[in-house]
Order: structure tokens, then sequence, then C-alpha cells
């Protein structure tokens, strides 16, 4: 039997409350196949909400979810058969070892006691933790159980992984290991939403970002088109003299692509940059060319907060 | 708009067969493999039976009977609610550790998760039952009644055991953390001591005697004497043996429709 669907993840006006407070309020997203789907947005933007309406443990209130076609509300078992979720925090059995849990998650998704053993050494070497496999997970490390709930999640062959918030509290050498282990898992065609309050992370990860906010998608594209939107780098000129910020405030807005952002109180500005991190100094030779005395410039990436009031015009409420 | 042929996942998802043995294997892997639980259990049982045995044991003269005689059945029966507070915390634990949220997300039967765990929770009470049978017997317990009795002594303890299950489970679900979790469960201490486990109902204040006569567990722990005791203890406590034995199956069933049922609904609305 082979199903045609023309979309692997579709919502349409998706509403779950919490008591008064709604959590997704209103939400539309497509996913087409074969993408990898970032949510990006900040604490409380209802991301897990979303993720958890998609793997079936909540129940809309409002509005339409479908997965491959099928709607989540309806035929909730279907879904189960198409998605695996890997939570915010790793749902592990620390008195277990690696390989007993991904063992028991594959006879779970019902795979016989022999193909559960190869599909979890297979799993297991594709994470990384082959070596690791036959201790227990107590004595893993934060990133190693990480990497081990994304295995447990993809031993059930899954058509849509989903992935809340894979590398928060990671520290940056198991971020980045967790995002390799992710990029293979995309190459080898498995679709991927996944949920993040890092812009960079979804810019490395995510083929389309969606950027959610009180439970509504404010600005969704491809990274490209978002940061082209939201400026590529961010430009950051501190000068010495208050005097000169107005005159540098100027000359910045001639060379950005938006309006330049004047900080008083440490005599600076800021303006973002669609060029790539080459061209930025040659952008900035004109700001040479007027002589005035500068302390420091530095080119960096937007942070969440600027590419939210560049996508949206406002500034994100509740940020951390 | 693009559209793909998708694969139907492989196989079938597990059945409840299979589904709920996984989870009560992984129970057990848990229980076992905690040493510290084993063995904390196990010396805690024992030291209290000791200090009733031998402290207090002289001070409880009791008409044609030994004071081990009488006291271990209540051990035995107590044991159930002291073991069952392993399940509500470990369920509690599940809860919060997001291990019951990757289970939902399963495409296994719902009902799984807790037949899984009610059946290894089962195997940790039989484990239970043998070790305070054990002490029990060295400590000078002895059987006087006859050896089918004993045996069916220790299916009703393991029915009782099965019937905690749902309300310690619901326990641990209600309090979503290990150390809530245990917190509630000390209801166990009134249920334990105001009860006939350890000492005559008869010597305690009559107001406490009501709820003590009358309440689940001294049925349950006088079917138990009465069961591995015989005469004497069907002299002592004023009644045969299938007037306990009766009454203890008849708040078992109750116990098991009231909350098996809760928890069930407990646990599907997360
Ligand atoms: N179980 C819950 N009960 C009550 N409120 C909740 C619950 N889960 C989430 N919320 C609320 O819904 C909103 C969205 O939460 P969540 O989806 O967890 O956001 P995110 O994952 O983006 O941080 C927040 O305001 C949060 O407080
Ligand atoms: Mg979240």
């Amino acid at each position: 039997m082979v199903l045609e669907v023309s979309f692997t993840l579709e919502a349409t006006g998706l509403v779950k409350r919490f008591g008064n407070t709604p959590a997704l309020d209103g939400l539309n997203l497509t996913m087409q196949p074969g993408q990898v789907m970032a949510l990006l947005g900040p604490n409380g933007a209802g991301k897990t909400t979303f993720v958890n309406l998609v793997a079936t443990l909540l129940h809309p209130d409002a509005g339409t979810l479908r997965v491959g076609g099928i709607d989540v509300a309806r035929q909730p078992a279907a879904v189960r058969r198409l998605v695996a979720l890997a939570g915010q925090s790793a749902a592990v059995e620390p008195t277990m070892t690696g390989r007993e849990n991904v063992v028991m998650v594959a006879r779970l998704f019902g795979a016989s006691a022999g193909d559960a053993r190869r599909d979890a050494a297979a799993v297991l070497e594709q994470m990384g933790l082959s070596d690791d496999a036959d201790r227990t997970v107590r004595t893993y490390s934060g990133g190693m159980r990480r990497r081990l709930d994304l295995g447990a999640s993809l031993v059930g062959h899954p058509r849509l992984l989903l992935l809340d918030e894979p590398t928060t509290g990671l520290d940056p050498r198991s971020r980045l290991e967790l995002w390799d282990v992710i990029r293979s898992l995309v190459a080898s065609g498995t679709d991927v939403l996944l949920t993040t309050q890092y812009l960079d992370e979804a810019d490395h990860l995510a083929s389309q970002i969606a950027i959610i906010d009180h439970g509504r998608v404010v600005a969704a594209g491809t990274p490209r088109e978002l940061k082209r939107r939201a400026g590529r780098n961010v430009v950051e000129v501190r000068v010495r003299d208050l005097s000169a910020l107005d005159r540098v405030a100027a000359t910045l807005m001639a060379i950005g692509d938006g309006p330049a952002t004047i900080d008083r109180p440490t005599h600076s500005v800021r303006v973002a940059l669609g060029a790539d991190t080459e061209r930025v100094f040659a952008a900035l030779r004109p700001l040479d060319d007027t002589g005035i005395a500068i302390d420091e410039v530095s080119v960096r990436q937007p942070t969440l907060d600027e590419a939210f009031l560049a996508l949206t015009g406002a500034p994100k409420e509740n940020v951390a | 708009m693009s559209s793909v042929a998708i694969a139907p996942p492989r196989g079938n998802a597990a059945g409840l067969c299979v589904s709920s043995g996984q989870i009560a294997r992984r129970v057990l892997r848990k229980f076992v493999r905690s040493p510290q639980l084993v063995i904390v259990g196990t010396v805690q049982g024992a030291m209290f039976l000791l200090i009733f045995r031998y402290v207090f044991g002289g001070a409880i003269p009791l008409p044609g009977t030994n004071y081990v005689d009488f006291v271990v059945p209540g051990f035995i029966t107590t044991g159930v609610l002291f073991n069952a507070m392993y399940a509500s915390a470990g369920m509690a634990e599940d809860m919060s550790a997001g291990l019951i949220a990757r289970l939902r997300s399963l495409p296994i039967p719902r009902s799984a998760v807790l037949i899984g765990r009610a059946l290894a929770d089962t195997a940790i009470q039989v484990w239970g039952l043998a070790i305070t049978v054990a002490i029990g017997f060295l400590v000078g317990f002895r059987l006087h009644g006859s050896w089918s009795a004993a045996l069916a002594a220790a299916a009703l303890v393991i029915l009782f055991g099965f019937v905690f299950e749902w309300v310690f489970v619901l326990i641990g679900m209600v309090a979503g953390s290990a150390q809530a979790a245990q917190g509630f469960a000390l209801i166990v201490f009134p249920f334990s001591f105001v009860s006939s486990a350890y000492i005559p109902v008869a010597t305690m204040p009559s107001w406490m005697r009501g709820f003590a006569e009358n309440q689940p567990i001294t049925v349950m722990v006088n079917a138990v004497r009465t069961l591995t005791q015989g005469h004497s203890a069907e002299a002592l406590l004023g009644h045969p043996t299938s007037y306990f034995v009766v009454r203890s199956l008849i708040w078992s069933v109750g116990l098991i429709a009231v909350f098996a049922p809760l928890a069930v609904v407990k646990y599907r609305r997360g």
C-alpha cells in the first residue's frame, strides 16, 4: 500500500488553550516533504505545545492538523506510526544501557527481537554511541543522552522526526556534535521539524524557518529569505564623541538595509546589513572617510531580538 | 506542490503483550539495578520486624498465641503498602522525566504502560513478600494452619499488592514528582498503624477503634492472620477465617473498581 499525500505537515488555524491562556492562537504552518523545518521562537512562544500536538500528546481545541494527510485529532494512532518525538528532556532510562534503551523502543515499534537488536546497533553507530552502547545511561554525559534519545526516536523509522529544543542546555562541543548527527539524518532522508530559541541553530540545520511568537507564525521562509529581511549581519559602531552619533547613523543608514538604531548610553549605532561579511568592510569605507573617531566596530549575526524586530516590526515580548 | 509516496511504516506496532512485557521489563530492570533501593527496603523491613518482635512484643500479652505469630502476618500484609510506595515514586519519576510522554507518542496500546507497570510492581511485591516471610520464619514465626491455607494467604497478599498498585500509581501521577509522591504516600502510616497489624485493636481508644476495625488493612491483615494461624487466631479475633477472607476480597474488588478507572483516566489525560 502506498499513500499519496501532498504535505508532510499542515496546520490550519490551530488553537490550544491551557485554561485561559492560548498557547497556540490560530497557528498556520505548512511543511513540504523533504524539508527540515525549524520553529524559532522565544520561551513560551508555543513551540513545545505545537510539537506535542503533532506527536498526539495533546488534543487541539480548534483548527486542523494533518500529518501525511492524516488528521491528528481523528486518527492519532495512525499518526503515531509516522512521527517520532525527542522531547525537551532526554526520555531515556538511566538504569539501562544505551543499547537496552534503544532495543526497548524498537520492540515497542513492533520490531522482532532480532530486528530490534540489529536496528539498535545501526542507530547507535549513527549516533556515534557504539563504544558506549553497553554502559548504563547513568554514566552518560548530557550530550550523549540527547543523542541516545534521538537514536531511540529514530529506531522506529519515522517519516517525520520531531526535535524539541535538541541542544538546549548542552555545552558548545556537544551542540556541534548533535548538529552533525541531525545533518546526517537529514542527508539520509528523514524529514525533521525542530524547535529552537537560537537563530544560528535554525540557520545551520533548517531549510525552512517559521518564526513563532504568542502561538502564531509571525514570519516564515528559507533562512536566506529571512536573513535578507532580518539583515545577514549586524554592524555596530561605537564612537568616542556622542555628538558624532547622528552623523554616523546617517552614514550607516545609507549602507545598511534598514533603519539604524541609535543607543545613546553606549555611544553606539547599529544597522542590519544584507551583504556578506567580506563586503562589510567595503561598505564601511564611507564611514572612514568622515574622519570621526571610532572606538569599536563589530560585525555579528543578528540576535533573535533583532531578527524579530526586523521581521515583524515589533519588539519581541517576554524575552529572557 | 509536490507529492510524495510514503511507504507505510514497517511492520505492525507492538501488540498489548509485547509492549506490556517490554515496559514491565524496564520497571524490573530499574528495580534490580538500584541496589540501594533493594537493600534499604530489606534492611528497613527487617529492622522494624525485629523491633516489634523483640522490643514491643514482650509488652503485648496475647491470650492463646505468640506475639511473633500475631505480628508477622501484619508485617506481611502492610509490607504491600510500603512496597507500593515504590510504585508511586517510580510512576511520578517517569512522568517528570518525559518517559511517559515518549511512551504515549509510540504506536502502542495506551493501556500497555499501566499494565506493564502493574505486572512488574506485582513481581516486586512477590519479592517483598518472600523477604518478609523469610525474616519472619527466622525470628520464630510458624504456620498453625494448613499448607493450602498458607498458599491462599500468599495469593491474597499478592492480590492486595495488585489492588494498592492502582491507588499508588494514581498518587504518583497526581503528585508529578517522586518527592511529592513520597509525601503523599505517607498515608500508609495511619492505615498500617491504626489497624490490627501490629497490636490488637482492642487496646486502642474507642474512637480510633471504630476506624481501625473497619478499614481495609485490618480486614486484610486478619484474613492473612487467620489463614496462617488457624483456630488460635480465629478465637483471638472472634470471627472465622471465611469472615475476613470474604470481606478482604470485597474490599479488593471495591478498591480496584474505584482506583483502576481513575488511574486509567488520569493516564489518558496526561
Ligand atoms: N501544561 C500546561 N499548563 C498550562 N500552561 C501551559 C502548559 N504548557 C504550556 N503552557 C503555556 O503555554 C504557553 C506556550 O508554552 P510552550 O509551548 O511550552 O512554549 P515554548 O515551548 O515555546 O517555550 C506558555 O505561556 C506556557 O506557560
Ligand atoms: Mg518548549
